[in-house]
């Protein structure tokens, strides 16, 4: 028993220590193994991911217009891409939106989620619920109905403003798209950010609030000095999706262009420019690049914000 | 926002995986017997060899039924791939793919240049395509036709007319307007009488509908011709179109007509509940509006001849009409014409499409018969609408010339009305800017600018 064991059962520290110098068979064994069970995963991640990454990279170097064939250009597209003013333009959108989304998103989460913290009645249950379900609607769905809700002819905005006797503003108009499409994202995301912040704050040992309690501390101070710096590095996680999300914007805009077609051109967002380009106009590959050309700003985004909270998120 | 990420990345995944063509059974290239089962209707004859056909008329169904019973040669395997754009994006992509295509796809003329640009559509010619041009009206084949080369059949039309409410122009004591200095005239007493309706409303995402306003002005916004691919004329902002957008202006400032998008739910509910007196439409708007579920039946709908500039020399315009085009995918390309020009080409087919899916033939032995003429519409309470209106605007239609990017000029086009209806530029800048970008458009794809 003891001979047969002992080589499967080997130490993790002798395993490593194996695999940084002469792996040996029983390792590699193993290893298939390990290879067998990601092997579903791995050939839907190639094929559906990794290769038409590829595929549309290399579509990228080329260039096709409608005039004249196919022909390879290298980075030209790319510099085209960024010195393009309807894709900046674009960028800046987003980049307003980050602004303003996050900080409110985050700030409906995080309240959302202390308050529940604090309670402890059948109403938090109910309320937590009720505030995740946004986000199990359908984003399509969801900016659907939103598009319903702003409508002056169907939604209940011109009933409610005319109990005052007031008129309703026009969510649809191009002044007011912005904070119509806020509002959209607000909704559907803050409960899923809310989950991840509560199930954090439930991580917490709670002799800690005992100890504070004891020291004094009141439920604000308990709320904002200790429980938020706790979960810090959820809410370093929550920000990047947020903002990842956010400079992808997508869905919400494209489906209520369906109803504001003025309001919100084609190339609103770079996804979205992206979308038109190679769907509407048939220029695959400068959308291939200009789709990339987004890739590397949000990866750089991504990593100067990871890189400015490494401390919060707990990487360094 | 996970799931946000990567339906976005999707974006390029998408693009890529439909382009690589791995996308499996969607592509049933059509000619084998084996692969009916991705037929929306049932094949009669299953020995005979199948053409793949895209289109999306309303009840199809029963034209191509009468189609397959009729011929034991050749079976229509039918699918309707979406309205318009949404069919355009899918057979743009099995362009790029170069699979994937059907062998027969129902096209509005005015995107068969963006199409023929592509190469992805047979000249019909060499397949006898002129012997049966007699049989179709001049504008309707004007439009399918780039020069000698002949891309498509063409099956319906729009040619513009007037409908109108008449109980709310007598509330208002208006007399039909014949001309658009009447029409604003009208405008301006439906709106002092009180009335909570305004005489219409001016999409500024209209597309091919403010194009065609422009055109009755004489605007002549493209010059293309298929054989010369490279080089391309544009007058965008020449003085017809001004002097329409300039006219509509005036009624948008004045508040005399309504600027709602076309075609949204809004839209739809203020064309049938009284809020708009006027419906600007082509020969299918009467289906359209029938169509729409909430249709007041206390309504009482008239059509009229579309108002004109100059009332001595009337103009008519169209909005809209499609037709069949046989792509280069398609395996036998002759049989694939054979369904593009027999499906409606004949007057079982045809009067299936007009009885049932109200359709405005191009097919001239309907056009031309006294039965379509004649024909008595209820929704107008027993008005011959043809007779009255739409003969006489497809008769008058000479054909328009669309762009091979015709998807982008429509997008600035409503971009640039937008910002004048916001009152950011005035009618004249609006369709200079739209000029300037256009030809920079042209110019970056290669084009030459005559």
């Amino acid at each position: 028993m003891a001979t047969t064991t002992a080589p499967t059962s080997s130490h993790p520290a002798e395993a490593t220590n194996q695999v940084k110098h002469r792996p040996d068979r029983n390792y590699r064994r193993k290893q298939r193994w390990g290879w067998l069970f990601v092997a579903p995963f791995a050939l839907i991640f190639l094929t559906f991911l990794i290769l038409p990454l590829v595929y549309a990279f290399r579509m990228s170097l080329f260039t096709s217009t409608l005039a004249t064939g196919n022909k390879f250009v290298g980075g030209d597209n790319y510099i085209k891409a960024f010195s393009d003013p309807i894709f900046l333009q674009g960028l800046g959108t987003v980049a307003k939106f980050a602004l303003i989304m996050i900080p409110a998103q985050m700030l409906v989460a995080l309240v959302a989620a202390l308050v529940l913290d604090n309670l402890a009645t059948w109403a938090s249950k109910f309320s937590r619920l009720m505030i995740f379900i946004p986000y199990a609607v359908p984003v399509v769905i969801g900016a659907l109905m939103w598009g319903f809700l702003y409508s002056p002819r169907f939604g209940p905005a011109s009933s409610i403003f005319g109990i005052f006797g007031l008129t309703a503003p026009d969510f649809l108009a191009q002044d007011n798209i912005f904070g119509s499409l806020v509002n959209i994202v607000t909704w559907q995301w803050a409960g899923y950010y809310m989950i991840i912040i509560y199930a954090a704050l439930r991580g917490i040992d709670p002799g800690i609030y005992e100890a504070a309690v004891l020291d004094g501390a009141s439920d604000r101070q308990i709320a904002l000095r200790i429980k938020v710096p706790m979960i810090s590095s959820s809410l370093v996680m929550v920000v990047i999706f947020a903002l990842i999300g956010t400079l992808q914007f997508f869905t919400e805009p494209q489906v209520l262009r369906g109803v504001a077609q003025g309001a919100i051109p084609v190339s609103y967002t770079p996804n979205m420019y992206a979308f038109t380009l190679a769907f509407s106009y048939s220029q695959f590959n400068y959308a291939s690049a200009i789709s990339f050309a987004l890739g590397i700003v949000v990866f750089v985004f991504s990593f100067i914000f990871l890189f400015l909270t490494r401390k919060q998120s707990g990487l360094k | 926002m996970k799931a946000k990420f990567l339906a976005s990345a999707g974006i390029v995944a998408a693009t890529a995986v439909a382009l690589t063509g791995c996308s499996g059974g969607s592509g049933s290239g059509g000619g084998g017997g084996s692969e009916a089962a991705s037929c929306t209707n049932t094949i009669v004859n299953a020995e005979a060899p199948q053409v793949t056909v895209w289109a999306w008329y309303p009840a199809f169904n029963e034209v191509v039924d009468q189609f397959n019973n009729a011929n034991d040669d050749v079976q229509i395997c039918w699918t309707n791939a979406g309205q318009g754009n949404d069919e355009y994006t899918k057979f743009s992509t099995s362009i790029e793919s170069g699979s994937g295509a059907p062998d027969v796809i129902q096209l509005e003329s005015e995107v068969l240049s963006s199409f023929t640009i592509r190469d992805s559509l047979v000249d019909l010619t060499e397949f006898g395509a002129n012997d049966v041009k007699a049989d179709y009206a001049e504008g309707a084949w004007e439009d399918a036709s780039s020069g000698d080369a002949v891309y498509a059949i063409p099956v319906d039309g729009g040619p513009m007319g007037m409908i109108y409410r008449q109980d709310l122009f007598d509330a208002a004591g208006i007399a039909v307007p014949t001309t658009w200095e009447e029409f604003e005239a009208a405008a301006r007493k439906l709106k002092e009488s009180g009335s909570g309706a305004v005489i219409g409303d001016f999409p500024t995402n209209g597309r091919a509908f403010n194009q065609a306003l422009f055109a009755q002005a004489g605007s002549v916004p493209f010059e293309y011709d298929s054989a010369n691919p490279q080089e391309i004329g544009i007058n965008v902002n020449d003085d017809g179109a001004k002097k329409v957008l300039e006219y509509w202006d005036g009624l948008v400032k004045d508040g005399l007509v309504a600027t709602d998008d076309a075609f949204t739910a809004d839209y739809n509910t203020k064309l049938v509940d009284g809020s708009y007196a006027v419906y600007l439409a082509a020969a299918w708007g009467p289906g359209y509006l029938q169509g729409l579920s909430d249709a007041d039946p206390t309504a009482v709908w008239r059509a009229a001849p579309l108002p004109q500039w100059d009332a001595a020399n009337p103009v008519q315009v169209n909005w809209g009409g499609s037709t069949f085009a046989v792509t280069e995918q398609a395996k036998d390309k002759e049989l694939a014409a054979k369904v593009a020009m027999g499906i409606f080409g004949n007057e079982e087919g045809m009067n299936l499409g007009v009885d049932k899916g109200a359709l405005f033939p191009s097919y001239a032995p309907v056009l031309d018969s006294p039965e379509f003429a004649d024909k008595e519409y209820e929704f107008f309470g027993g008005q011959q609408i043809n007779k009255d209106v739409f003969l006489d605007a497809a008769a008058g239609y000479e054909g328009a010339t669309f762009s091979p990017f015709q998807n982008y000029a429509y997008d600035q086009l409503t971009e640039q009305i937008y910002a004048m209806v916001q009152g950011e530029k005035d009618a004249s800048q609006a369709l200079d800017d739209l000029q300037a970008s256009l030809e920079q458009y042209a110019t970056e794809q290669g084009f030459t600018i005559k």
